[in-house]
């Protein structure tokens, strides 16, 4: 039984295929302007990996922001279903799972099955989302990928006074002129974005074991923070990058709605 | 008697100086790094118009964003007060204040001697402030100033699901992208800034009538959102930008008075 899933975000576009519930080709790209152009063309690298086409594929589950619009897919789940499922399949003993997307942060608590028991999102805000961290390190002239190390080297990370994506762009800028060093702002960068997950997630009530999924699960400053306010050791995901749990999900879902077709 | 009120905000600093219940001079300038030199700029180009120099000044209250920094301020208070005084001074009918600043914005219900009863303040997040507009009018191309006149073209303005101005960016980025008219485009975010600031008025139970102060009511199309999200008129008055200032010479006036 050949399955995938695909799970097009506002950022990057994910795609799993698996072979009776085993990863056999796995790919992240960046998001395209439409949905459906990430998600044939994510596929399409998948499905090179292992010389395959769309017609190999007996059942594909989508998913994420843009799931409306892929043109191939048998059926359409939501994003925090998918990441329960994929971080229930990856990491048998957790219970909490944080996942922070390009536009948007979601807590969630799952029960045993890896179904859904509470969860909360913020898509309203960018502070707190991928798209934060995105900003800030666009101004210190640093990667994404970059920004997570500068944390372990920083003498004094500064506070930041502002939580609003906007003003805060505006005292990072009065930091860099003041002659800050990259390293502590960074740190204070990661810091702030950690703290306002970590309201999130205690809204919700943490129950161990939890982890991270999304790509600012490689953030080790950001992972690290969050732990320390927290109070709590976040699972590290390492079977798969942490971006690609949604999909794994979405693949896991395809598995079983595929199963129950072939015995109705 | 001659006295001042000094107005350091954000964007712009802002003087005015009174004699009894006249303005003498007043001035609007862009706002540097240091509310120190732009406090000091406004006011030398204030006296200037007035002809008058600084030791002919009684009284001098410093108001807004920078208002601990001015150095020739007697006194100070916050923009609450000199915008609830400002107002009824300027239009007596006035209960309720609507200030849209650059990095802020409040809803000020007062009595009728312009003393504050309630009010409600956002200075944490972006949107629902002039930055919202500013980053707004920066992403399209166009001038702040523009704005209100290029709205009146607007036929069928565009409705915004996102309120963040960093996600609001991104829509507007699209809907330009996907060929919306401009006009409509900035309708739309008149309309979502109304309906930020009707929210905070809500909340505070206005009171008719209405007044809006800050540079943003200099914005026509920005004016008729807010009277059109909170459903009655808005009175005009003459300097809404200056409105704090003009408070803050009140003041200066009550405060020389008891002085001297």
């Amino acid at each position: 039984m050949i399955t995938a899933g695909c799970d097009v975000g506002s950022l990057t576009s994910k795609a799993i295929i698996m072979n009776n519930n085993r990863i056999v080709a796995q790919e992240i790209i960046r998001s395209r302007i439409k949905p459906a152009e990430s998600a044939l063309a994510v596929m399409e690298c998948a499905l090179q990996q292992v010389g395959m086409t769309l017609q190999d594929i007996d059942f594909c589950v989508g998913t994420g922001y843009g799931r409306d619009r892929i043109p191939f897919v048998q059926e359409t789940v939501s994003e925090i279903t998918c990441h329960a499922m994929g971080a229930r399949w990856l990491l048998p003993t957790v219970k909490t799972v944080i996942d922070i997307g390009g536009q948007d942060c979601k807590a969630m608590r799952i029960d045993k099955d890896g179904k859904i028991v509470k969860f909360i999102t913020n898509d309203k805000c960018a502070s707190g989302t991928g798209r934060f961290l995105e900003v800030m390190a666009r101004i210190i002239g640093v990667t994404l990928d970059d920004l997570g190390g500068l944390s372990a080297r920083a003498k004094a990370p500064i506070t930041m006074a502002n939580a609003c994506t906007v003003w805060a762009q505006a005292d990072i800028i009065q930091h860099l002129n003041d002659g800050v060093a990259a390293e502590d702002i960074g740190a204070g960068i990661n810091n702030a974005m950690a703290s306002r997950m970590a309201v999130l997630a205690n809204n919700i009530g943490l129950e161990r074991d939890l982890c991270m999924t999304g790509g600012v699960a490689k953030n080790a400053g950001v992972v690290i923070a969050l732990e320390k306010l927290l109070g709590m050791t976040i699972k590290r995901i390492k079977k798969v990058d942490p971006q690609l749990v949604g999909a794994v999900g979405a693949a896991l879902i395809a598995g079983d709605k595929c199963e129950r077709r072939a015995t109705s | 008697m001659i006295v001042a009120g000094c107005d350091v905000g954000s964007l712009t600093a802002k003087a005015v100086i009174m004699e009894e219940r006249k303005i003498l001079a007043c001035e609007i300038i862009l706002a540097g790094t240091k509310p120190a030199v732009s406090a000091q700029e406004v006011m030398d180009k204030t006296l200037q118009k007035a002809g008058l120099s600084m030791d002919k000044i009684a009284w001098c209250v410093g108001t807004g964003y920078g208002r601990k920094q001015i150095p020739f301020a007697n006194g100070e208070e916050s923009e609450i007060v000199c915008h609830g005084r400002g107002a009824v001074w300027a239009a007596p009918s006035v209960r309720t204040i609507v200030d849209i600043g650059g990095q802020d914005a409040k809803a000020i219900k007062v009595d009728a001697r312009g003393n504050v009863i309630r009010y409600i303040y956002n200075d944490k997040c972006a949107s629902g402030t002039g930055r919202f507009l500013e980053i707004m009018a920066d992403a399209l191309g166009i001038a702040l100033d523009d704005l209100g006149k290029l709205a009146r073209n607007a036929t069928d303005p565009v409705t915004l699901s996102n309120q963040c101005v960093v996600f609001a960016e991104t829509e507007i980025i699209s809907l330009v992208n996907e060929g919306r008219n401009v006009a409509d485009i900035i309708a739309g975010l008149h309309r979502a800034l109304a309906n930020r600031a009707a929210a905070m008025v809500g909340s505070i139970v206005a009171e008719e009538e209405v007044a809006m102060t800050g540079g943003v009511a200099k914005n026509a199309g920005m004016f008729r959102a807010l009277e059109t999200a909170l459903g009655v008129p808005i009175r005009r008055i003459e300097h809404p930008q200056l409105n704090g200032a003009v408070g803050a010479a009140l003041l200066a006036r009550d405060a020389a008075t008891a002085r001297f």
